[in-house]
């Protein structure tokens, strides 16, 4: 076991930290959180700029344009990109780390040389539209019903979740084409152009007021047969190949925010006051945030192991459900912890008062997310008794 | 980076494992409770001679020493393993397991000492160096109902000072890396509370199906396995840091993260496992109960993880 990295992957390093040193400074503001569309051409600008240099599709094969790069370089970008304060991947997310990895190893040559350039320049913007209101953990219950009419399939139902729904230009959808036979056998994986006629997006509002989610509406919307990748009813497999990218980098930018949030937090202690004394002074306090960065570089650790098993294997394993569960709990308790130090100061999302309130309520909110997107908490324990304990499923 | 075991670290382990699941089966270990938990000398050599005390004196890292740590943890083996591990370099007779080594570190409320009739050396760990003292000199009540029957303990009354051995700079590597071993031999009780957990919850019936199908327990098993993994990772980090190849300069407070995880973890693993086993797991029968009382008499050592969470935060 080695936790160094080695002279090729410093000196990508160094490379990186250069570029990055010298294009941070000139970037423009970033657009207000809810003005999506001057988000989508921020978050399109940064891509191109990660184009031009040859940064962007780090983890994409080199015949498509990407950098074929190792997962530990892929973390070693991630690393980078969030110590120089480099702007995230954004609404670029689906298509740079969904729609196209699995259109690169399932589309056809066609669907590639139009889609994975655009993908790669941040000129198209993907969502997802695979939840729907009826099949949330259990996704493969989907009814959004597409019947083939010649050469196109007729859609009819409606998604849920679809991340920046309200701007993308393609979505990557899973529709019900048989339901004639076991669910999983009845689905089929679309590249659906976005503002079709009958097609409906209306945002959907989060607990903490965001819109970047979208429910979509399919009242009789024709999409041409030619845009489904894999064979009719082979989608469900398709869409497990998209899980299959993951290299144990899926979390990194965020437990990076996650230790410094923390050690933020024992700063705030330090001079917030409570009855003539600082919060810090509290042993309870100082015990409970020791244990949560304690925890939070175990999980660093674990990161690392995980994305090493990815480098050995190709596949992440087992790690990344135990990751994602324990990573949930623990920002849960930080986020706790965090609204009882801000005390009524935490009563406002947005900062108050000079304290640094944002930062913690908003990280609050976002670990109620954590335990449920992307397979809840209790899915994920599922997963990791039946498939690594081997325990009996439940009927 | 490669934070994977390599084909040495995983065939070292093997072995230690194979020896132990030969030797040391829980069989064995158990029926040393009828002895008042005196130590085996005949078991302690052979663990000598497969190499457990002398690894690192031998040229092989902590690295090396936690995955044979963490088998000795799994397999419930007692007595002083760390104390002879660190004392291998230091104590003749230590390293080939011919002499029984132990430490204490005077504790409060009440001074502890572990298998103290079983000892031939024992050395006070203390913050300006190590001292050796001769067992028979310690004065102390023994007590007649220890926590793990594996464990004897007896309430030290008088500890001499002893003759120094290192000074403060050995006591200081002693009590960080003794955490790290330690935290290796919790990361195996993890591992065993689970294996024996789910065993018997594929196996037992009730309301006419095994009882691991429900997801209320199953997902206790999960978070049996979720705890243990992160302290895995926790563990080997901090022993690769002290090897050299890892990520942090601050050996202590990677030392620190790791006993905190492992100790936190053992206790709940060691708790949950007995939960899995109902009825069954409060009785002394079941193998349970032994994994918890071990991860209770462990999370004492090196300071406990509440300890070690707030000396934690002192760097932040």
């Amino acid at each position: 076991m080695d936790l160094q990295f080695t002279d090729a992957e410093n000196s990508f390093r160094l490379k990186l930290r250069d570029w990055l040193s010298s294009v941070i400074p000139h970037l423009p503001n970033e657009p207000h959180r809810n003005d999506w569309i001057g988000r989508r051409e921020y978050d399109s600008m940064w891509q191109r700029m990660l184009f031009d240099a040859g940064f962007a599709g780090i983890n994409w094969p080199r015949e498509y344009g990407g950098l074929g790069a190792t997962p530990t370089e892929h973390l070693i970008f991630l690393e980078e990109t969030e110590r120089a304060r480099a702007p995230y991947v954004g609404q670029n997310f689906v298509g740079l780390l969904h729609a196209g990895p699995t259109l690169i190893t399932e589309a056809s040559a066609e669907q590639k040389a139009f889609h994975l350039p655009a993908i790669l320049k941040g000129e198209h913007i993907w969502c997802q539209g695979f939840s729907e209101p009826g099949a949330g953990s259990d996704l493969a219950s989907l009814s959004c019903r597409a019947i083939r009419d010649g050469d196109d399939y007729v859609i009819n139902g409606q998604k849920i979740w679809t991340s920046f729904g309200h701007t993308a230009d393609y979505c990557e959808m899973l529709v019900r084409t048989d339901t004639d036979v076991p669910k999983h056998r009845g689905i089929t994986w679309l590249i659906v152009p976005m503002g079709l006629p009958g097609m409906d997006v209306r945002p959907l509002r989060t607990l903490e007021g965001s819109t970047e989610f979208c429910e979509v509406f399919f009242d009789e919307v024709r999409v041409p047969v030619a845009n489904r990748v894999g064979d009719e009813n082979d989608g469900w497999r398709v869409a497990m190949v998209t899980l299959s990218f993951e290299r144990g980098t899926a979390f990194v930018s965020e437990m990076l925010q996650s230790m410094e949030l923390a050690r933020d937090l024992a700063q705030l202690a330090k001079r917030v006051t409570r009855n003539g004394v600082t919060a810090w002074d509290d042993a309870g306090l100082r015990r409970d945030i020791g244990r949560i960065c304690a925890e939070l570089d175990a999980l660093w650790a674990l990161t690392k192991r995980n994305i090493s098993q990815a480098q050995r294997t190709g596949l992440v394993g087992p790690g990344g459900n135990v990751f994602k569960l324990a990573y949930a709990e623990l920002r849960s308790r930080l986020g706790d912890l965090a609204m009882h130090l801000l005390d009524r100061a935490s009563l406002s999302i947005d900062d108050i008062g000079d304290l640094p309130t944002h930062a913690h309520v908003h990280g609050r909110i976002h670990a109620l997310s954590l335990g449920i997107a992307a397979g809840t908490s209790q899915v994920q324990r599922n997963i990791v008794a039946e498939r690594i304990l081997g325990l009996p499923k439940e009927r | 980076m490669d934070f994977e075991l390599n084909d040495d670290e995983r065939s070292l382990q093997e072995g230690i494992r194979s020896f132990l699941t030969g030797r040391c089966t829980i069989d064995v270990v158990r029926a040393n409770e009828e002895t008042g938990g005196a130590l085996d000398r005949g078991l302690w050599q052979e663990l000598g001679a497969v190499g457990v005390f002398s690894l690192r004196a031998d040229g092989f890292g902590t690295t090396e020493s936690v995955l044979a740590f963490e088998e000795l943890g799994r397999s419930l083996v007692a007595g002083p393993l760390v104390a002879s591990h660190l004392a291998a370099t230091l104590v003749p007779g230590a390293a080939d397991g011919s002499r029984i080594v132990g430490l204490i570190e005077p504790s409060e409320p009440v001074i502890v000492a572990e298998h103290l009739a079983s000892l031939d050396d024992l050395i006070v760990v203390r913050p300006e160096g190590l001292f050796v003292v001769h067992p028979a000199d310690v004065i102390g009540v023994h007590a007649e109902r220890p926590l793990d029957a594996l464990t004897p303990i007896t309430a030290v009354s008088h500890l001499p000072q002893g003759e120094q051995l290192a000074d403060a700079a050995a006591a200081h590597i002693w009590h960080r890396d003794g955490m790290v071993l330690t935290a290796a031999l919790q990361l195996g009780l993890c591992l065993a509370s689970i294996d024996l957990a789910k065993q018997y919850a594929m196996q037992r019936e009730q309301f006419g199906r095994p009882i691991g199908s429900f997801q209320a327990v199953k997902h206790l098993l999960a978070d049996m396995l979720t705890k243990a993994e992160v302290t895995r990772a926790a563990v080997y980090a901090a022993a690769v840091n002290i090897d050299g190849r890892g990520d942090s300069t601050d050996l202590m407070q990677t030392a620190r993260m790791a006993k905190m995880l492992a100790g936190d973890s053992a206790l709940f693993c060691g708790k949950t496992g007995i939960q899995v086993h109902g009825g069954m797991g409060f009785t002394w029968e079941v193998d349970a109960q032994r994994y918890w009382k071990r991860a209770c008499v462990l999370d004492t050592h090196f300071g406990n993880s509440d300890e070690h969470a707030a000396a934690f935060s002192a760097a932040l």
